[in-house]
């Protein structure tokens, strides 16, 4: 561990690195996992055009294919599927027999965009502790895109368009592959767009999406109004209170996060609903996931890591909470509503469309 | 029990009055009547008291949830609120322990008799409950057996409601539904009957309240159309005598009547079928003026009622409204007819001892009226009261009719010192905080005060991220932090008080400005609050010592 970020020495190499080093292996394309100004990249070969689209064009991006190993210098390396967004990986990296496995964020729950959650044994593993309370324990999919669905013919009914608040990247992709297409019509926002292009880019299906913005110079140049009443529209948070979400008007709108289990956090949302909906694993999921690996040791990054590693070391397991400037990093204990999510969107909106 | 508890998450997760008013709608159309009965009740805030002692609740929980208790406390930080975290750490439940019973039943059944239990059987009853119901059930029932129950409706929206299923007036609803009543469903059919009843004859009248004067009275018009009297600082309050009985209510509804036995004997003398409202107040007959509230507060505190505090904290009733003369509802008619009426009532020699007149202040324009308001502090009123004299006695707060027009609270700058979490939309952020003075320039901080209101959500947050990073000690949920923050507060009134540190209580503070000019130095000193107490009439040094 160093200031840089997780330091492998024998490799020298860096895993998500947050200031500027020579070779950075990316577990996933969030902005607080891969951010620019690396001399080059590795990434999944799942993952490599959405970390393209997030990335400077002239990034070198070197890809690796899940489950298959590269040597560098001394260590050897493979990439396993995390299960968090399109091309997340855990880290695997070998040394004289010695395995650790950096698993960047990840979920057990199969969401049918990215590939799978695989375990992977090792010695020492690194994992997240995002939602690592027992109060969070996510609900199926399928039950959540019910929800959602239910809410969306609802708000049709009464006139009212539907905007759903998710992240850009991965929450959003997750919910179009759940909407159900035959309610009404879909539209994204910018932030939004340029990563469902990359998503088909790289074979996944996702539904029918049309660019809000698209739209709107149609409808201009045939002087026509649009009709908002029985749509869908996927936004970013940081799109509450702007111009560009008030012509959605009259809208119904709701937060899609694992934080909206909480009625407070909720509330303060000032929105119509909360969905709770998460690409991180919840309680249940971070034990099973840390118990499958077999390690001897875990150490435990931003979100609620003391308390699983006092949770863990009282279960036998000899665990350690890690600084690290993955967002949430920074007093999540105290206020579950400074959301990961949040923070990361806000970043993934300099493109912002608003005219 | 599943169809009130979602109502009660429609109703908890929208901000439209409209939206709430259609769902309560829809549930009493559907609700069985003794249901919707006990769904009013919790509605309007008749919530029922803790059964179960908190400490109990949480050693149970985290033992039925399967996790050690300093995870269930680290849970319950996180959520900030006690009934939600049990919610959400128990194991979903079975299918086979599942118990779809009404509303009524679970109350009934289940909930009141769980008081009377020992501790194991309370145990035994309390897993059960739990197991038998879904999540959402779950945190509505943990609100109601925690005491806690609250929903973002107001009286008068579960009025409207009722209302508009019964296809009556809300005013008649309003009054069916004040003072003692059972919730059943048989009181739920006659509160929603086109029948008239068999009244209560203990029931009193819906409260007329006032909107503050937030714009220059010039714009109420022709001074002669309206009538001024002091605004008094006590106990607002309705005096009824009916059937040879009396009773006294106060506005939270709560009935005092043996609390002020030495008002019996006046209202006595009242006919019968007579409802008055007016202040309750504790009374200076030397000087033949109030004493300041603090000492009703005190008279409020004991148990027992000795001879001694009847005598030093004597309480008369200033009335102001006559609602009920000879069992005839007077609210209809004008302010000044009722109002003559009540002087009628009030200016027979007998009753003059405890039950007076509030005195109509009179004036011709508008500017001598502001002359005359700016006497409110020395004569222990907070300010003027303004009634149309055409009006009716309305019900509830209506915009138009009567005003109260206090005077311009007195302020101080005080240092943040403590915080505590609030509850509810603001649960897990700090918003709760002690304020303090400096005894002398340069020397100690002693707590003054505590406030909660005042802030926006963004002044929160930046005060919350302040007290994370600043705390100095903790006493439990309780955070001392650096004295850092000065802030305004505004209040009423101050009063000397041997009961606080500094011997100095004001009356409703609350927060005016976070004052980021100002360095803790800067804030007020005793000798400036003392000051002020010294312009305010009557320091209090015949303080009656317990």
């Amino acid at each position: 561990m160093t200031d840089h970020g997780f330091y492998c020495p024998p490799g020298d190499f860096f895993v998500d690195p947050w200031r500027p080093v020579d070779r950075a292996v990316i577990t996933h394309a969030h902005a607080d996992h891969a951010r620019w100004g690396h001399r080059r990249y590795l990434t999944s070969t799942e993952g490599s055009e959405v970390l393209r689209a997030r990335m400077r064009p002239d990034a070198r991006i070197d890809t690796l294919a899940y489950g298959r190993s590269i040597d560098v210098n001394a260590v050897r390396v493979s990439l396993h599927p995390a299960g968090h967004v399109l091309g997340s990986a855990q880290v695997r990296i070998e040394h004289k027999g010695q395995v650790a496995v950096v698993s960047g964020d990840y979920k057990v729950e199969p969401d049918g965009v990215c590939s799978p959650f695989e375990p992977v044994r090792c010695h020492l593993f690194v994992s997240e502790s995002t939602f690592a309370l027992p109060i969070y324990r996510w609900k199926p999919q399928h039950v959540v895109f019910g929800e959602i669905n239910a809410w969306w013919s609802a708000n049709k009914a009464k006139g009212l368009a539907s905007v759903l608040l998710a992240y850009s990247l991965g929450k959003s992709q997750r919910l179009l592959s759940g909407l159900d297409t035959s309610i009404g019509p879909i539209y994204v926002h910018g932030a939004v767009e340029p990563i469902n292009a990359a998503h088909r880019r790289s074979g996944v299906i996702l539904p029918e999406t049309t660019y809000v913005m698209e739209t709107l110079k149609v409808a201009k140049e045939k002087g026509s109004k649009i009709d908002w009443s029985s749509a869908m529209i996927l936004a970013p948070p940081s799109a509450v209170g702007t111009p560009w979400m008030r012509r959605f008007q009259p809208f119904s709108a709701a937060f899609v996060s694992g934080w909206m289990t909480i009625r407070g956090t909720r509330r303060r949302q000032a929105l119509d609903k909360g969905f709770v909906l998460s690409d991180h694993a919840d309680w249940p999921g971070l034990l099973s996931a840390i118990d499958a690996t077999e390690a001897e040791e875990v150490w435990l990054t931003h979100g609620y890591s003391s308390v699983l590693a006092r949770y863990l070391n009282d279960t036998g397991i000899s665990a350690r909470s890690v600084d690290t400037r993955f967002a949430g990093e920074s007093d999540v204990s105290d206020a579950a509503g400074d959301s990961t999510e949040i923070v990361e969107d806000s970043d993934s909106t300099a493109e912002s469309d608003s005219p | 029990m599943r169809r009130f508890a979602e109502l009660y998450a429609a109703i908890d997760e929208s901000t439209r009055t409209t939206v709430k008013v259609t769902a309560m709608v829809e549930y009493f159309r559907i609700a069985p009547a003794a249901d919707a009965a006990w769904a009013v009740a919790f509605l309007i805030g008749r919530k029922p008291r803790q059964v179960v002692p908190s400490r109990l609740l949480r050693e149970w929980a985290a033992e039925a949830a399967a996790v050690p208790q300093w995870l269930f406390e680290e849970s319950y930080h996180a959520v900030g609120d006690l009934a939600e975290t049990i919610a959400l750490l128990l194991p979903m439940g079975d299918t086979a322990d599942r118990l779809d019973m009404c509303l009524a039943r679970w109350v009934e059944d289940r909930l009141l008799p769980l008081a009377d239990l020992d501790e194991p059987d309370k145990k035994r009853s309390l897993l059960e409950s739990w197991r038998a119901l879904e999540p959402l059930e779950r945190f509505v029932w943990n609100k109601l057996i925690t005491g806690a129950f609250r929903v973002g409706v107001s009286q008068s929206l579960v009025t409207r409601a009722l209302a508009d299923i019964a296809g009556l007036d809300p005013a008649l609803i309003a009054h069916r539904l004040m003072g003692h009543w059972r919730p059943s469903a048989s009181f739920f059919q006659d509160l929603v009957s086109s029948e008239a009843r068999k009244t209560d004859p203990s029931r009193l009248y819906p409260f007329c309240l006032a909107y503050p004067m937030e714009t220059s009275v010039e714009e109420l018009g022709d001074p002669a159309d309206w009538a001024a009297e002091w605004k008094w600082d006590g106990i607002r309050a309705q005096l009824i005598r009916r059937g040879g009985q009396t009773h006294i209510w106060t506005r939270g509804e709560e009935l005092v009547t043996e609390r002020y036995p030495d008002l019996h004997k006046s209202a006595e003398m009242l006919p019968d079928g007579t409802v008055i409202d007016g202040e309750l107040l504790p009374w200076n007959f030397a000087d033949d003026a109030p004493l300041p509230f603090a000492q009703l507060q005190k008279r409020i505190g004991r148990k027992n009622l000795s001879k001694k505090i009847l005598a030093d904290v004597p309480v008369v009733v200033v009335a102001y409204d006559l609602l009920e003369a000879d069992g005839k509802d007077l609210r209809d008619s004008p302010f000044d007819e009722r109002r003559k009426a009540l002087a009628d009532l009030l200016n027979r020699q007998w009753l003059a001892d405890r039950l007076r007149l509030s005195p109509e202040v009179s004036f011709s324009e508008w500017k001598e009226l502001a002359t005359i308001r700016a006497d409110s502090r020395q004569r222990m009123c907070e300010g003027l009261m303004l009634k149309r004299r055409e009006s009716p006695y309305r019900v509830g707060r209506r915009r138009g009719d009567w005003w109260k027009w206090k005077v311009e609270p007195l302020t101080m700058d005080c240092v943040l010192t403590m915080a505590q979490r609030g509850s509810g939309r603001r649960a897990s952020l700090y918003t709760d905080y002690t304020f303090a003075v400096w005894d002398e320039p340069g020397g100690s901080l002693l707590t003054i005060a505590k406030a909660y209101s005042g802030l926006t959500d963004a002044e929160i947050a930046v005060i919350d991220a302040f007290v994370k990073r600043n705390t100095t000690d903790k006493f439990g949920p309780v955070r001392a932090v650096k004295p850092e923050i000065v802030m305004e507060l505004a209040f009423e009134a101050i009063q000397l008080s041997p009961r606080h540190k500094s011997g100095i209580a004001v009356r409703f503070p609350r927060i005016v400005r976070i004052r980021s000019d100002k360095k803790p130095e800067d804030a007020d000193t005793l000798d400036r609050l003392k000051a002020l107490l010294a312009s305010t009439p009557k320091p209090f040094a015949d303080e009656i010592e317990p």
